[in-house]
């Protein structure tokens, strides 16, 4: 296997981008990334887009097909890639292993999802089917719903508070205030999460991640070529990813993620890195029991304990670990399909250097964190710069 | 929730209308809803079919507010994942009660129920959904 490096990334402004669709989003992410990469757009020679919804969405299908020709790339092989939420990051690993079997020699990852064309309930409906359609869904399921399943059982099982909860919120919009790119750019207060209308209890709307158009795109090589090509190429150093049940009523614990916790252990082995030596990392916030949950299947926390080092600040920027710069999903916005490939461009940024107001000290090794439905996919990345 | 048509409908029937499920005589692993194959002993398993007796505890719950599409007239109501007493878990309302009035452990009991209209001109979906049981 070769060693697989990124070269270059851009995102889209994140946001309601009402005079947008997925032509102009991915355009724009994409020219940045190859204007950053310093490549003509020549060498590209394979394309792999991570999108979970659009058929619902906005009815269109074969989203390859309309990247690469809308981004002038034909004739590459273009592959549409969707595992619901975890639909960027299993997109990013597609590439990786396309660089890494030796198939191809320039990878383009892009991620993408217009969700404001459509109405509330219908976008709630697209998202449902993540989850379980016969069982969860027909039954009255929402995503909220069932993330405020796992947040009732992390309460009673650990004692994890709302007030916990509310403190990851606080802090992703803290981060998120810092990121131009961000669909978020305001603080908020404890309270202003407390208050906010419940959605599904004990969850509230200030709780949940947005509804958010978006695109990020990153560009693969191998590692040895990248070096000679650019000044500071990020090497990936684990891609794994795990799946479970697709219902969350068919797991044994409804407080963990397995999926999380089976991926990450061998992220660790492959990168051959320990929780300790993660200075940063991107997890799948989508509501904020959801990075409890991931801080604590991640090896970063005890389980039970994410919620008290949320609350005790250890997950802010530049604190015991740096959780979510970008603002994650919540701070950040969450357009489905972009969020991993957008995971995967912060944590390029921060080992660069060039995360800005935001910047974590001696960023070295970033890890990202993105998860489809409530855990039937979990696939998880880890990043390091040179030297 | 997108339209299902009659054929889904009727292939649910056993287990919406009357919680059918199986059981692998295998590993002796109850199933609801059911399996095709048990996913522990794959081709090994034999998959028989299993009444369960619709009681069972409340193991989480939740007070929606809003329900996805089709579901606006029930908004708010109750969803709980119950345990069976067999010992599958599923995802389904509990009915007559606020969020309020509900906890972890509570014992509960099957109902059958409307579950929800595809449109006004469409199909009615029925189906199961559970209540406290109460105690004297």
């Amino acid at each position: 296997m070769r060693r697989v490096a990124i070269v270059g990334v851009g995102m889209s402004k994140f946001g309601e981008e009402w005079t947008r669709g997925y032509r102009d989003m991915l355009i724009e992410a994409g020219s940045r990334a190859v204007e950053d990469a310093k490549l003509s757009g020549a060498e590209i020679d394979c394309m792999y887009v991570g999108t979970m919804a659009p058929g619902s969405l906005v009815g269109q299908e074969h989203i390859g097909a309309l990247v690469v020709d809308s981004m002038g790339l034909i004739p590459i092989p273009a592959t549409r890639v969707e595992a619901a939420c975890a639909s960027g990051g299993v997109a990013l690993r597609q590439g990786y292993m396309a660089i890494a079997s030796g198939m191809h020699d320039c990878v383009v990852v892009g991620g993408v999802e217009k969700m404001t064309d459509t109405p509330g309930n219908e976008v709630a409906s697209a998202l449902g089917g993540a989850g379980d359609q016969e069982w969860e869904l027909f039954m009255g399921a929402t995503f909220p719903a069932i993330y405020a399943l796992m947040a009732r059982r992390h309460m009673l099982e650990y004692g994890t508070t709302e007030a916990q909860m509310a403190s990851v919120a606080v802090k992703n919009h803290a981060n998120s205030s810092k990121n131009k790119y961000a669909h978020f750019q305001n603080e908020i207060t404890l309270e202003t999460v407390l208050k906010s209308k419940e959605v599904a209890s004990p969850l509230k709307l200030f709780d949940c991640a947005p509804i958010t158009d978006g695109a990020a795109v990153a560009i693969l090589m191998p590692y040895e070529q990248a070096k000679k090509h650019c000044e500071m190429p990020i090497e990936i150093i684990a891609s794994a990813q795990a799946s479970d049940t697709l219902a969350l009523h068919s797991r044994e614990s409804m407080t963990c993620i397995k999926a999380t916790q089976i991926a990450s252990k061998k992220a660790y082995a492959q990168a051959k890195v320990t929780p300790k030596d993660i200075d940063i990392v991107e997890v799948h916030d989508c509501f904020t029991i959801a990075e409890i949950m991931a801080i604590e299947d991640l090896g970063f926390f005890p389980k039970g304990k994410g919620g008290k080092a949320s609350e005790d600040g250890k997950t802010a920027l530049n604190s015991e670990i740096s959780v979510n710069t970008s603002g994650g999903l919540k701070g950040c916005g969450h357009p489905v399909g972009a969020t991993g490939v957008k995971q995967a461009v912060e944590v390029v940024w921060q080992l660069r250097g060039q995360g800005e107001k935001r910047q974590v000290k001696d960023a070295n090794i970033g890890m990202t964190h993105n998860v489809g439905g409530s855990g039937a996919t979990s696939v998880i990345h880890i990043m390091k710069r040179d030297g | 929730m997108p339209s299902e048509n009659l054929a889904i409908t009727w292939r649910r029937l056993p287990e919406r209308y009357r919680l059918i499920g199986n059981s692998c005589e295998n590993c002796k692993t109850n199933y609801f809803p059911n399996r095709k194959l048990c996913p522990k002993c794959r081709r090994k398993g034999k998959l028989m079919q299993k009444q369960f007796s619709g009681k069972g505890t409340v193991y989480s719950f939740t007070e929606v507010a809003t329900g996805p599409a089709g579901f606006e007239l029930e908004s708010p109501y109750v969803l709980a994942i119950v345990e069976l007493e067999e010992g599958p878990k599923i995802t389904a309302q509990v009915v007559g009660i606020s969020g309020k009035e509900v906890k972890i452990g509570d014992s509960v009991e099957l109902l059958f129920r409307k579950i929800m209209e595809d449109s006004p001109e469409g199909l009615i979906h029925y189906g199961y959904k559970f209540r406290l049981v109460r105690k004297n």
